[in-house]
């Protein structure tokens, strides 16, 4: 099967058409929501509510599970009509129309946290010559970690396309400050199996920064 | 998008890091969108927020309900916290564009949707 992101940059490839078929799949939709919940798990935020971004939001299908766990989001999004089907659905969340690899322009402690489903592996992709896949993570994941509270995680749900890229991403994650790592859920199974980049923006003060532990390693579903 | 995060938001814009906030709204039309009042997220905004440019911002846009200095008890005030929440989360830009004071680089809004793409010499 070809990857989407090789056939087509993301705003080009989810015209009209895609990012609505995206969007009203059922089956696309119930495995977003199982990520994003399982993403909002994996962030460990403190009770109450926070102040989110969801970075390649598309129609805010994402968005809608941290509206639902009581969270105030920011969303962004390189494809136009990803934002129109999300506004059309009444995302709550404040919609940007951004590309991530040119960097987030939020003031520094912005955020309680961040998500990102099945986006990463985009942003790793040259589909212009000047869009050189390492400049461009090291400004999203620079200006992401500013953004960033501190201490405040973020989870990359993604599809990496194989381990260089894998390396490549954690290595600049790394280089940015963010600690953490790769946690991989149900790795046994071929159908369930998926990838979580979870970071860590520095240090609260007293608090050790600890990798939370992968689901069904043991091979249960 | 709400006050609130354009009181988040600066230029990013590149080698742009002074004088980049809070970008600077023109030709603003406001909307006024009912959200529920969520006074625990308010508070755990206050410290974040940028009182004087919040204050400012508003001002440029004709609404003169906050005050000057953020009241002392803002945290146990429900009176404020249902004029912010009011004035930063039921507010909504929906045209017009936000410029950056020190680049002069011009963010437009369209439909309530903020267009952050920068121009390939500014990245
Ligand atoms: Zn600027």
């Amino acid at each position: 099967m070809s990857r989407p992101e090789h056939i087509a940059p993301p705003e080009i490839f989810y015209g009209d058409t895609e990012a609505r078929k995206y969007t009203d799949n059922s089956r696309i939709a119930s495995i977003q929501a199982e990520m994003a919940y399982r993403a909002l798990e994996l962030l460990n935020l403190p009770e109450g509510p926070a102040y989110l971004l969801d970075v390649g939001c598309g129609s805010g299908l994402s968005g809608e599970i941290l509206e639902e766990e009581g969270h105030i989001w920011v969303g962004m999004d390189i494809a136009p009509s990803m934002l129109d089907v999300a506004q059309e659905r009444d995302a709550e969340g404040d919609l940007f129309l951004q590309d991530a690899g040119q960097g987030v322009g939020f003031r520094p402690g912005t955020f309680d946290g961040a998500i990102s489903i099945s986006v990463l592996q985009w942003l790793c992709n040259a589909d212009k010559q000047i869009n050189r896949p390492k400049a461009r993570l090291q400004r999203f994941f620079s200006t992401l970690y500013a953004s960033l509270r501190k201490g405040a995680r973020a989870i990359f749900q993604f599809y990496p396309e194989n381990d260089d890229q894998i390396q490549l991403i954690i290595d600049v994650a790394t280089r940015c400050g963010f600690e953490g790592g790769l946690l991989i859920d149900y790795p046994n199974s071929k159908k369930a199996k998926k990838y979580y980049l979870c970071l860590f923006a520095g240090q609260q003060t007293g608090v050790r920064n600890i990798m939370p532990s992968a689901l069904g390693e043991d091979g249960e579903l | 998008m709400r006050l609130i995060t354009h009181n988040m938001l600066q230029c990013h814009v590149k080698n742009c890091n002074t004088n980049n906030f809070p970008l600077q709204f023109q030709d603003a039309q406001l909307e006024l969108i009912e959200g529920d009042f969520n006074p625990e997220f308010l508070v755990n905004m206050l410290p974040k927020l940028d009182w004087e440019a919040l204050v400012n911002t508003t001002l440029q846009l004709g609404i003169s309900t906050l005050p000057a200095q953020l009241p002392e008890d803002a945290a146990e005030n429900e009176e404020f916290l249902k004029l912010l929440h009011n004035t930063i989360l039921e507010t909504h830009v929906q045209q017009g564009k936000m410029v950056c004071p020190n680049c002069k680089h011009e963010y437009k809004i369209k439909d309530g949707i903020p267009n952050m793409l920068l121009a390939e010499h500014e990245i």
